[in-house]
């Protein structure tokens, strides 16, 4: 049975999440892929204000198409995260607990996520014609001259998830396929 | 007598090529799915593979892209000796049929200079490749890639000493490094020998293959049957999460090459498996 989870969340509404399980998420979600997460985190850097409060929330790598008359939004499959490895411990040092992509994280993101509390969340890839379904409302939030890597606020319903790495640091990633290797 | 093509009939089937692509997957990826689905034994792998199945259909039945990644459009082009192209630039015409077919299909504009990182805005250009054949028809196979495959495609320039036994080895190797980012299930395409540029070309022709048909030459469908064994005992599974689905097919070619080498080359390419071909 799917574990139905609402964001923004606090950390302890994720702390029983369990690699291996499967959620059903519904609320607000953030969109960010590479040159957003290089924006936010040039602003740390700066020592300036980031465009949006991440205390809570959960960040989407996915750049959506464009949506078709009549629909919210396009395809919105996820991109690959690793490619975020890199940004991802200081935007958790900012209170992001809820990371949703595809494919496996850095050791550096798994120590960071255990020390925030944080889970990291898998979408089916190469899925987006389905998953835009479960999308009710996408805006821009931030950085709209990045089209479609720009901050999108979307709000979901039943999006359907993975839990591939818990707030403990287990991960799917190395134990599902340990179960099947050579079998 | 040469025949006349006019590059507005090129770029018009680009267009439409495109459009079908991006939206419509193939009888043999399903195919291949469907048979996956039946035998895969992770509960997961067999979640995702049902979703993938169920994306293929939704996507067909709203003319909606399969993927937010609509790719780098990939153009293959076999051009008759005997045909004459005319009514402008070829380049130009192929790009204005990715162009037009990327607007109206509400696709994503994915294309953008390598190191100022300024997208074009309409996902041009294309890769185009060129090939003079017997004839005088023109044949259009237009393969939108996406990177989340091709990002884990690797060339490996081998010493002849390590024989099929190290390109084997280098091929099971790229999978297993690859892990889940290709969106497994995969298709792998295998170039073997030539140069280090005409190796990587084979094996993305290979991903033009109808799923699963094995090579033509028997020792290289051989090597093929025993690859997709190798990749499917990995256990990465659909998305990465452990099952027997790591690849639908392993695809080879094999083209001569140098005394001194055995380039291997491995295209991945994710179950978004797209092409679409037609005829002028
Ligand atoms: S690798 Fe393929 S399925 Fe995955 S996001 Fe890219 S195009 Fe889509």
């Amino acid at each position: 049975m799917a574990i139905h989870i609402t964001l923004p969340a606090s950390r302890a509404d994720l702390a029983p999440l369990r690699a291996g399980d499967a959620v059903l998420l519904s609320g607000s979600v953030l969109t960010a892929r590479d040159a957003a997460h290089k924006r936010l985190c040039a602003l740390l850097d700066a020592g300036q204000p980031l465009p949006v409060d991440l205390a809570g929330q959960g960040i989407y790598y996915t750049g959506p198409c464009p949506p078709m008359p009549g629909q919210v939004i396009g395809a919105c499959g996820p991109t690959t995260s690793g490619r975020m490895d890199a940004y991802a411990p200081r935007l958790l040092q900012q209170g992001l607990l809820c990371m949703i992509g595809k494919g496996q994280r850095s050791p550096a993101v798994i120590e960071a996520m255990r020390a925030c509390g944080a889970v990291y969340l898998a979408a089916t890839g190469g899925a987006g014609a389905l998953l835009a379904g479960c999308v009710r409302a996408c805006r821009v939030l931030a950085f709209p001259e990045l089209g479609t890597e720009a901050i999108h606020l979307l709000r979901v319903e039943n999006f359907p998830l993975i839990v591939a790495i818990d707030s403990l640091g287990n991960d799917l990633y190395a134990i599902g396929p340990a179960r099947y290797a050579g079998r | 007598m040469a025949r006349q093509v006019s590059v507005a009939q090129v770029r018009d089937t680009v267009r439409a090529l495109c459009l079908a692509a991006c939206r419509e997957i193939g009888d043999d990826v399903l195919t291949a799915l469907d048979e996956a689905l039946a035998r895969e034994r992770s509960p997961f792998g067999r979640e995702i593979l049902r979703q993938i199945i169920e994306n293929d259909r939704l996507a067909r039945e709203r003319g909606m892209p399969l993927c937010q990644d609509t790719g780098m459009a990939v153009v293959f082009m076999d051009v008759g000796q005997d045909a004459h192209l005319v009514g402008g630039d070829l380049t130009d015409a192929v790009d204005a049929g990715v162009r037009a077919a990327y607007r109206e299909g509400c696709f994503r504009s994915s294309v953008l200079s390598p190191l100022g990182r300024v997208n074009t805005g309409d996902n041009t250009p294309a890769v185009l490749h060129l090939r003079l054949v017997p004839g005088d028809g023109v044949e259009i196979t237009v393969a939108p890639k996406g990177f989340g495959s091709e990002n884990m495609s690797r060339l490996g320039m081998l010493t002849p000493s390590q024989g099929m036994r190290g390109v084997g080895d280098f091929v099971v190797e790229t999978v297993a490094l690859a892990g889940a980012n290709p969106c497994p299930p995969v298709v792998v395409g295998v170039g073997i020998g030539g140069t280090a540029e005409s190796a990587m070309l084979l094996a993305k022709r290979c991903l033009l293959r109808v799923i699963g048909s094995p090579a033509p030459d028997a020792e290289l469908a051989a090597l093929e049957a025993e690859l997709l064994a190798r990749v499917n005992a990995l256990g990465i599974g659909p998305q990465g999460l452990g099952g027997d689905t790591t690849a639908l097919a392993v695809h080879c070619a094999q083209m001569p090459t140098h005394i001194a080498g055995l380039p291997v080359a491995v295209n991945m390419q994710c179950h978004v498996a797209r092409h679409k071909r037609a005829k002028i």
